[in-house]
């Protein structure tokens, strides 16, 4: 048993490693359309691992995640529009943002659970969207926030401009491996266990000394400060951010990379975002009725792979290393 | 000195007296018994100390503080721990894991963000500790589900023992188990520091008389007889009540 971890541990390195090279190698050879097809991946892999902290590791089941992933790029939007896109000055008013709008929407979403605190979720992510769309002199309207400038980083005159899709690309890269290894370490920490726990068996919690509704804040806050990170990049990225970032069909499209990848895992949930992000372009460029054809694979995850991309895996590493093990 | 106080305990469903006027006082490091037939109100009384329940009117008082409307996390901080009647465990994770959520908030790391849970090293020896105490060291990486149903009620006084509580409730720790699994446990309970203050609801007789210090009888949601199990025993009242009801009580008559 202890071995087959360590095999597993030592192959997973290894897998790591070439991995990371090749996402090092990988804009240089590639074409700017598919630069900018994975740096869009790195972006919602982001997302997707923050729902993963409320779906899979609390058992929240937050439908309006949208909500921050829409904050995180219009605070960018309106702050560089008027301001500075310098990620010095950006990213904490971002991040700050998006941690306040968890807080309130969470102080009121946390008083119920289950389906309400579903719908709760989603109403005050069609909120926003609402306001986003209404409130012209500030959002932009219907139209959004557009021309918004590239990143820049720097102190006084000393700045650097990631003005191209290339440099970009590797803004999102460290992003993406910073954020993955700040919740990798979250998940196993004791307050990631507790969050488990939580899931498990809320009462029981309660009944060893736990306050589970500060656990549940401090949970649903981080997830939205990482979707608010995500919404960041998105927007970023675009040079441009729309209501759709708000509206229910950004968290319907996130769900599904969590749950197609295989919620509780963090890895999953990333893997899900590539799976969910790359199918259509590739597919769309066969037929037209590509949303028929990603219907059709999310049906067919739930029902014969409900744990997942990241489920399926486990399935063949374990027939591979262990023969005999059912 | 009193340590647990219920005073005048009142508790309605609806149009369904549970409870009336229970006062009923435990002193630090008794070992307390309440003991009635079913619908007798035991479950309903117990709820209300845990905190699992509010009562209609009435305080419960711990250490001298007033704990009627405390939450149930409250009462646990403040070292009063209780059992549940159905094992009530995080059934989808080990058996360690289930050790360590308590042992790590009792430690107070819960909040620890960044460290991997393992490598709390007084955690994990904590709950080495309880599981070698409990029989359940072989069974640490199982699943809490694929336990044996005794090796379930087990962990579920493990659960609670792991908050080093100063008071214990436990609700019918034996319910289910096999005769020498009771008789286990029992020796196990009784094992358990003097200092610790138990109140135990429980039918089993054996286990109640072999346990208990003094007694308390309920019926219809009231106090009956309260005493040394000596005292309770010969108490026409509960003699009456139990008369052919439980064979068990009638042997120790």
């Amino acid at each position: 048993m202890t071995s087959l971890l360590a095999n597993f541990r030592r192959w997973q390195f290894w897998l790591t490693l070439i991995g990371l090279i090749a996402l090092v190698i990988y804009p240089n050879v590639a074409s700017s359309y598919l630069i900018s097809l994975l740096t869009e991946v790195f972006v919602f892999a982001i997302f997707a691992m923050s729902l993963d902290l409320l779906l899979g590791y609390s058992g929240l089941s937050s439908f309006g995640h949208a909500a921050f992933f829409g904050l995180g790029g219009y605070i960018l939007g309106f702050v560089a529009r008027n301001w500075t896109a310098n990620m010095f000055i950006t990213l904490p008013i971002v991040l700050i943002g998006s941690a306040l709008g968890a807080l309130i929407i969470g102080f009121f979403a946390l008083r119920t659970s289950g389906l309400s605190f579903l719908m709760f979720t989603l109403a005050a992510s069609q909120m926003f969207f609402g306001i986003a769309i209404k409130w012209t002199a500030v959002t932009g309207g219907s139209d959004g926030l557009s021309g918004i400038p590239r990143p820049t980083i720097g102190v006084g005159d000393t700045v650097y401009r990631f003005g191209t899709g290339f440099q970009f690309y590797f803004v999102a890269l460290i992003f993406f491996l910073i954020a993955f290894w700040l919740m990798r370490q979250l998940v196993h920490s004791p307050f990631g266990r507790a969050l488990i726990g939580i899931k498990s068996n809320e009462a029981r919690m309660k009944a060893l000394g736990y306050n589970t509704w500060r656990y549940k804040m401090m949970a649903f806050t981080l997830a939205g400060v990482f979707a608010g990170l995500s919404g960041y990049l998105f927007a970023y990225f675009n040079r441009h951010v729309s209501p759709e970032t708000f509206y229910w069909t950004t968290s319907g499209q996130v769900m599904i990379m969590v749950i197609i990848g295989g919620a509780g895992s963090l890895t999953g949930p990333a893997l899900g975002a590539v799976l969910v992000r790359l199918l259509p372009s590739y597919v769309s460029s066969y037929t037209e009725r590509w949303h028929a054809i990603m219907g059709l694979v999310f049906i067919l995850f739930v029902l014969f792979a409900p744990q997942g991309i990241i489920g399926l895996l486990k399935k063949v590493g374990r027939v591979s290393n262990s023969p005999n093990e059912p | 000195m009193t340590q647990l106080k219920a005073d005048h305990l009142h508790k309605d469903f609806g149009g369904l007296t549970a409870l009336v006027d229970v006062t009923l006082e435990v002193k630090s490091g008794e070992r307390r018994a309440i003991i009635g037939p079913n619908g007798a109100g035991k479950t309903t009384f117990f709820k209300l100390l845990a905190g699992e329940h509010i009562p209609t009117s009435g305080r419960v008082y711990f250490d001298g503080q007033d704990i009627t409307h405390l939450p149930v996390h409250a009462r646990a901080n403040l070292g009063l721990s209780h059992t549940f009647q159905r094992n009530n465990l995080f059934f989808d994770l080990t058996v360690f894991e289930n050790v360590r959520l308590a042992v790590q908030h009792h430690r107070r790391l819960a909040w620890q963000m960044f460290k991997s849970a393992g490598s709390y090293q007084a955690i994990n020896e904590e709950t080495e500790k309880i599981l070698s105490q409990l029989g359940l060291s072989d069974h640490r990486q199982q699943l809490a589900r694929h336990l044996a149903y005794g090796q379930q009620r087990s962990l579920e006084v493990a659960l609670a023992l792991a908050t080093e509580p100063r008071a214990l409730l436990l609700d019918e720790p034996t319910a289910g188990m096999s005769p020498a699994e009771t008789a286990e446990m029992a020796k196990f309970i009784e094992s358990l520091p003097r200092s610790l203050t138990m109140l135990i609801v429980e039918h089993d007789m054996d286990v109640v008389f072999s346990l208990a210090d003094r007694i308390t009888a309920l019926h219809y949601g009231q106090v009956i007889a309260e005493g040394s199990p000596e005292e309770v025993r010969s108490n026409p009242m509960v003699q009456e009540i139990y008369l052919g009801t439980q064979s068990a009580v009638k042997r120790h008559l």
